[in-house]
């Protein structure tokens, strides 16, 4: 049992992390604001914390794939492959999350908006790294190729949500055109539930990444035990 | 030795283009007939916003169309060959070259039919041109480097728009974004920021590929 806890105890942190990101976020205090955004500001705590945990996904397997080529060990591309999994699933959320929060607040579930078209074309481009993959056979080339393909449409990405901003002549969201960024204005309340909640997620985006790692390998060992 | 390895290999490649020729003439003839498609279906187009969007689509058409044989139209055994006398980043960066001359005279020919059959929407003729030089640049080098992925793998024709897409819409945008001024009243110094993205853009593309397509060439 004391064994356990020592090797476990950052899962049992995240899904704590969790479970008090939830509570808190539906009980705590949160600023009066002008407009009709009112309590579904609340969604802050799952909507925005969504799209943390998917980049910090997607930039593990960037890094995975960096070392992949540098090392040539198939390990790497498991893991890249994977965060790239978590990632998606973590993007899908964000995008529900995004437009339920968008229909109330906006009075539509999809606007021509600057943030949500990066992430339309961020789906995208990993959606088209996993055919990429699916439509290579040979497991060594499938990883150098996928790796290559990861590395480019992340530096194209990271270009394009950071001048796709600077193109429109207004967002929605907050944090473009002048107005203060999210992070800036929340207050020391919304704080104490957003950063945990961030931490949180990512940690079980981890424990998913391990977990789907741990079954990949038991997969290629049940195909060909040598 | 790198530049002179180049030189011999764009060389090779248009007088290859010459002798099968259609390749070429495969590619103006689609550019010409999409316009004309757009052209009957359009009748006439009215204001700019429109004109300047299918010009664009056409054009990202034409230029996933043009590069995509780059590296599909060399036999395995070919490839082979370069690769025991040539290094890698000379085969990328002079298929890069290449697929700009190519681009450059695709979509000057496409301005040019589509201004004739679309009408004459184009105010700042030196903001455009500038525009779809640096786009064809773009075009050319990013798609090359998609190409060279695709080729690698078994349906590559239907990779090839599906990995492009995402790669290519940061450039798209821009260039649109350029395109839309100089059918207005827009300037070459007022627009300078996006050109010099634009310009970035290339640089960063260009780099990655030099970098990374080592990996995808030796098997």
């Amino acid at each position: 049992m004391n064994n356990f806890l020592k090797n476990n105890w950052w899962k049992l942190l995240g899904v704590l992390l969790i479970l008090y990101s939830i509570t808190a976020g539906f009980l705590i205090d949160i600023p009066k604001v002008e407009g009709n955004i009112g309590e579904s500001m609340r969604n802050l705590f799952f909507h925005v914390v969504m799209w943390f945990a998917m980049m910090v996904m997607f930039g593990t397997s960037l890094v995975r794939s960096l070392r992949y080529l540098s090392t040539f060990d198939i390990k790497h591309d498991v893991y890249a492959i994977q965060s790239v999994n978590v990632g998606l699933f973590f993007g899908i959320l964000g995008i529900i999350t995004g437009m339920e929060w968008a229909n109330f607040t906006w009075g539509t579930p999809w606007t021509n908006d600057p943030q949500l078209n990066g992430a339309a074309i961020t789906i995208l481009a990993y959606f088209a790294y996993l055919v990429l993959r699916r439509s290579i056979d040979e497991e060594n080339k499938r990883a150098r190729i996928g790796a290559v393909y990861n590395i480019f449409a992340f530096v194209m990405l990271i270009v394009f949500i950071g001048i796709l901003p600077k193109l429109a002549s207004g967002s929605l969201h907050p944090g473009a055109g002048g107005s203060p960024s999210t992070v800036n204005s929340l207050n020391a309340n919304m704080r104490m539930v957003f950063y945990p909640a961030i931490a949180g997620w990512i940690i079980i985006g981890y424990w998913l990444t391990g977990i789907r790692v741990k079954m990949d390998f038991i997969r290629q060992h049940l195909d060909n035990p040598e | 030795m790198l530049l002179s390895e180049i030189k011999y290999l764009v060389l090779k490649d248009i007088k290859l283009e010459f002798k099968q020729r259609y390749a070429i003439n495969g590619i103006l003839l689609y550019v010409v007939s999409t316009i004309f498609v757009s052209y009957l279906s359009f009748a006439k187009i009215i204001d700019s916003a429109t004109w300047n969007s299918l010009f664009w689509i056409i054009m990202l058409f034409a230029a996933v169309n043009a590069v995509s044989k780059s590296f599909v139209q060399e036999s395995t055994s070919r490839q082979l060959y370069y690769y025991t006398v040539t290094s890698p980043q000379a085969i990328i960066l002079s298929k890069m070259i290449y697929n700009f001359m190519l681009m450059g005279v695709l979509s000057l020919l496409c301005l040019v039919v589509f201004t004739a059959l679309m009408g004459e929407f184009v105010v700042n003729y030196p903001l455009f041109i500038s525009a779809l030089l640096l786009g064809s640049f773009g075009f050319a080098s990013s798609l090359t480097m998609i190409s060279a992925i695709a080729s690698r793998t078994n349906n590559n024709f239907a990779l090839m728009a599906i990995l492009s897409f995402p790669v290519v819409m940061p450039l798209l945008l821009i260039l649109m974004k350029v395109s839309a001024a100089a059918l207005s009243a827009g300037t070459v110094s007022g627009n300078m920021k996006f050109l010099a993205a634009l310009f970035m853009l290339n640089a960063i593309v260009i780099a990655m590929s030099y970098i990374l397509f080592p990996y995808l060439w030796r098997d």
